[in-house]
């Protein structure tokens, strides 16, 4: 089940960065609060063309128009993520999947265990045989924060710039100051998922490419024939 | 095959025919309560449906917020129109005397307003938000009559569920539910800011929808038709917005 709902995770992640990228140039601009045009000071703009004429970016030409599949790729596959996402949760806490694996030893969260683990990374130490199978403290805080902060936060803020989503809910909205401002947080948050996105891929390789995507795809490092 | 396999194999058989049965009772309980938005069908028709039947099941009745005078973006940005034409252009000169708006289809009494009614009905003024499926906004007072107020008028008939409306410039249309139609901060807008409506932000008239994106709130509207079905029109994707790659709903 963990393998399963990474992988349709991993697709759906895939598409809503695609279509994400592809919505947000057709204003690469940020601002906080409730509003924000082209006649308003933004937050930051990116330095891109545009996808509409209406933006100033300082570039000669307009991008094409891909906002519509974008946005009904970009909802369904939020809703296949969220969906998985659920199910992933509720299966992790039944089966004991996040205290047996992703829940840090009491012993393992002191500075010496964790003091112990970074000096291990910045030396490029290989993981012992014993440890292939299980995550250190650093994976399983990294793993909490995506779990249960990172996605949280942007499932968050992508419906609180929903207007109808606004108007049945606007404590979802005024928390966080506004439309804009979710817009916004919206943004540095994928850029996070991002940069985790990244990490694990290169500590995948560092760790052993095919070995890890086959534990990743069956199960089993090709070392540890026998589960015991 | 081993016993803990074909126990597996079972169970998930067992997980599987459940999961399309409880799919398929969904989609008729979907069906018969109007849960399928009219691009429901298609590659990004599962998401579309989901998306409209769990805002319709969470936010029927909602009110889009509303802000206070000191909130109201200075200056506002209307956003770019193509050309509007000539005859546009003589009904301008004459300040709009001769604009109608035609209301028709399922309803007891076919009419034609001119501005002029339209503004002697009783009239509602709230400050709401716009934003764009683009990523902008902004916020303004928009003043008018409620669509529910015409429809009392004309006195739609009970098989109505959606309204069809229609702009000036040619190949704009949109259509609504009898959700936003009935809902009472949809708006048939003839004033902005304690003014006429100005004619870049959809003057003389335009339906102004706040539960949704600014795209349904379509700008110089001359004719509603109220239907009981969306297939007739168009592409029967329910409105210009799918036809372009859109998505119909557009609460999100």
């Amino acid at each position: 089940m963990v393998r399963v709902t990474h992988w349709i995770t991993t697709l759906s992640f895939l598409a809503l960065l695609v279509t994400g990228a592809e919505i947000l140039i057709s204003h690469p601009r940020f601002y906080w609060g409730e509003t924000g045009n082209v006649l308003t000071p933004p937050l930051f703009k990116m330095p891109i063309p545009a996808s509409r004429a209406t933006v100033p970016t300082g570039y000669g030409y307009v991008l094409p128009d891909q906002n519509g599949w974008s946005r009904y790729l970009h909802f369904q596959s939020a809703w296949v993520a969220v969906l998985t996402g659920l199910l992933y949760v509720v299966f992790g806490l039944v089966n004991g999947h996040f205290r047996r694996n992703l829940f840090p030893a009491r012993a393992d969260l002191s500075w010496r265990g964790l003091a112990r683990v970074i000096s291990q990374h910045l030396r490029f130490r290989p993981a012992s045989e014993e440890d292939a199978w299980s995550y250190n403290v650093l994976q399983q805080l990294t793993y909490l924060l995506v779990i249960f902060v990172l996605f949280p936060l942007v499932i968050w803020t992508g419906l609180a710039m929903s207007p109808a989503i606004a108007s049945g809910f606007p404590a979802a909205v005024t928390i966080l100051g506004g439309q804009q401002s979710a817009r916004t947080i919206h943004f540095f948050v994928s850029v996070l998922l991002v940069l985790f996105l990244l990490v694990h891929v290169v500590m995948v390789s560092l760790a052993g490419f095919r070995n890890r995507v086959r534990a990743m795809i069956a199960g089993s490092p090709a070392t540890h024939r026998e589960r015991t | 095959m081993n016993k803990l396999s074909r126990r597996r194999l079972i169970a998930t058989g067992l997980a599987a025919t459940a999961g399309a049965s409880g799919l398929a009772v969904a989609a008729k309980l979907a069906r018969r309560y109007g849960l399928i938005p009219p691009d429901g069908g298609g590659l990004y028709g599962p998401g579309e449906t989901l998306t409209y039947a769990a805002q319709r099941l969470l936010t029927r009745h909602s009110m889009a917020r509303e802000f206070s005078h000191n909130q109201i973006s200075k200056p506002p940005f209307p956003n770019a129109v193509d050309p509007l034409g000539e005859a546009f252009q003589r009904l301008r000169n004459g300040a709009f005397s001769d604009w109608r708006l035609a209301v028709d289809g399922m309803v007891a009494r076919p009419a034609s307003f001119s501005l002029g009614e339209l503004k002697s009905f009783p009239r509602r003024s709230q400050i709401t938000h716009l934003a764009c499926e683009e990523g902008w906004s902004y916020i303004a007072e928009w003043i008018g009559v409620p669509l529910s107020h015409i429809l009392d008028v004309v006195g739609t008939l009970p098989q109505a569920r959606y309204i069809v409306y229609r702009s000036f410039q040619p190949g704009w249309w949109e259509s609504i539910d009898m959700a936003d139609a009935l809902h009472p901060q949809t708006l048939v807008t003839h004033g902005m800011n304690g003014g006429e409506l100005p004619v870049a932000f959809g003057g003389p008239l335009r339906l102004r929808v706040p539960r949704q994106l600014g795209y349904k709130s379509v700008k110089y509207i001359t004719r509603l038709t109220i239907s009981d079905s969306l297939k007739r029109f168009g592409k029967g994707l329910g409105s210009a917005a799918p036809e372009a790659g859109y998505a119909w709903y557009a609460g999100i």
